[in-house]
């Protein structure tokens, strides 16, 4: 679904150039969940601009669904540690904001507007924001909002969910919900997930590969495939192996920011 | 309707600052002549009705128009300046460069140009209230969030959509905020042009009484002006409070 090939990102910034990524190599396959883990700074959420098309690499090759990324892809939804809701649209209005943008269902909302609006209070639902569709988002706590957030990127049904740390602002119970949440999403419609996070228990407990990156300029320097049967379990977090992947983890990265 | 004390306490401070000013007028035997007591000026304000509506109107007129222009013209250029972030950077210590000049140092020029009358007004009520609408249209069309234009940018939104669907509205409260602050500012800048040119309007009127050595005449103006000011003032802010609620609320209260 996702192939990097040395790929080579500079920002021309105030104080000269900055190489955000140096000859990063990455592939994530068809509805795959791969989780991006490194030091704050590396370039992950530059990886996420490149591989939505937001940016263009400055060197190397990044292709999405087997084309090459020239300009936005239109196929990601992205979610950020902000919700960055509309405060002046309902959360209903919120989440069915893409349709008014992306290219079939832009043109049919006008004539189909109780079936998306359907759709969308299904997939508020699903995330357990059914009764909340009409509130608006600063009546809301902050993992109400990521979630309605969450299902802002979704409702389109895109094929690639991009996540930058999404999760980051909320507390542990939110967060761990918040996990259950997109895990059941996630197995339900099938997308293509890459989720940035410096949360190692959270790439450990939703991802399939996780891969580290190095300091600046950032690189992939190891990729991990999570072998924990789904569907996972809460649980799965007190698991000595999973203890011990997290923690195997966290010397690499260790490793990589002395370097 | 209830009415609460925080309704009550501004017209009781006003009262009982007329009161003191009455008061004060007649215990140190102020001359009418260097300050009129309240009933002289409402004496004046009765006997003099129908000139001061007259001329409250022409001033009324003359502000509204530069005031109208200017939220053309100000929100025209400041979509503009907030197109971009990198114009918005460019332009605005320009603007607020052209901004710190004395507006009322115009008016002379203006009168060259134009003769006594009322387009000099209309011009600098324009000129003196279309700065703080260009700032703030621009401010809020080039503050919106970098991450949610990232999230609508890989859905395929051209530039219109994101102005459509998140510049133009998120903009609402900095507009409502600098209409308030423009229609005072062009209230001023008309005034200030009736007093240096014109035939008429309140500041021709408080001129004219003043060289007529007719006090209470002038304090009748100044109290008409009070009133206009501060009803244009109350139906922008009526109007922000009704179309923007949601920045009252929200933790986005932006304007300023
Ligand atoms: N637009 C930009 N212009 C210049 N430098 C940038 C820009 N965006 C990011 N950078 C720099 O690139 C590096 C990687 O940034 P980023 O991808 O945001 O890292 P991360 O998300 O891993 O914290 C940082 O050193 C950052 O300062
Ligand atoms: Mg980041």
């Amino acid at each position: 679904m996702i192939r990097l090939h040395d790929v080579t990102l500079s920002y021309r910034g105030r104080a000269g150039e900055v190489t955000a990524l140096a000859h990063t190599s990455l592939a994530v396959g068809k509805g795959e969940f791969a989780a991006v883990v490194g030091p704050s700074g590396c370039g992950k959420s530059t990886l996420m601009k490149l591989v939505t098309g937001l940016i263009r690499p400055t060197k190397g090759k990044v292709e999405v669904d087997g084309a090459e990324v020239t300009g936005p892809v239109k196929i990601a939804g992205m979610a950020f540690q902000a919700a960055n809701l509309l405060p002046w649209r309902s959360v209903l209005d919120n989440v069915m904001l893409p349709l008014e943008i992306v290219a079939p269902h832009r043109g049919r909302l006008g004539r189909e507007r109780d079936a998306y609006r359907t759709r969308a209070l299904d997939l508020l639902g699903v995330v357990g924001l059914r009764d909340f569709a009409d509130r608006y988002p600063w009546e809301m706590s902050g993992g109400m909002q990521q979630r309605a957030s969450l299902c802002r990127s979704l409702i389109h049904e895109p094929e690639l969910l991009m996540l930058d740390e999404p999760f980051a602002a909320l507390d542990a119970f939110t967060r761990e919900e918040l996990w259950v949440v997109l895990r059941d999403l996630w197995q339900r419609l099938g997308f293509t997930v890459v989720l940035v996070t410096h949360d190692l228990r959270e790439a450990g407990f939703l991802a399939d590969t996780i891969h580290v990156m190095s300091a600046r300029p950032g690189q992939i320097v190891e990729t991990r495939r999570v072998a924990f049967p789904r569907p996972r379990p809460l649980d799965v977090l007190y698991d000595p192996a999973f203890t011990d992947l997290v923690h195997s983890l966290r010397n690499k990265i260790a490793e990589v920011r002395q370097a | 309707m209830k009415i609460a004390a925080e309704d009550i306490t501004p017209v009781a401070f006003t009262v009982a600052l007329f009161v003191l000013w009455e008061a004060a007028c007649l215990l140190f035997r102020i001359d009418s002549f260097i300050l009129p007591a309240p009933s002289q000026i409402f004496a004046a304000m009765v006997q003099y009705w129908g000139p001061l509506l007259r001329n409250s109107f022409v001033t009324l007129w003359t502000t509204a128009a530069g005031f109208l222009l200017a939220v053309a013209f100000g929100i025209g250029l400041g979509v503009v300046v907030g197109w971009s972030r990198a114009i918005y950077r460019g332009l605005y210590p320009v603007m607020i460069g052209f901004n710190s000049i004395p507006k009322v140092a115009v008016v002379p020029i203006l009168i060259m140009w134009f003769g006594i009358g009322e387009i000099p007004a209309i011009l600098t009520a324009f000129l003196i209230s279309f700065f703080p609408i260009v700032v703030n249209v621009a401010t809020g069309l080039a503050t919106t969030e970098p991450e949610l234009e990232d999230v609508l940018r890989a859905l395929g939104a051209s530039k219109l959509d994101i102005m459509r669907k998140v510049g133009i509205p998120r903009t609402g409260p900095y507009l409502f905020g600098a209409l308030k602050v423009a229609i005072t500012l062009a209230f001023v800048g008309a005034v200030v042009s009736e007093t240096i040119g014109a035939n008429a309007g309140l500041g021709h009127l408080m001129v004219q009484a003043g060289s007529n050595f007719q006090m209470p005449l002038v304090f009748a103006g100044l109290m008409a002006l009070a009133i206009e000011g501060i009803l244009m003032y109350a139906v922008f802010a009526v109007m922000e409070k009704r179309m923007v609620s949601w920045a009252f609320r929200s933790s986005m209260s932006a304007a300023g």
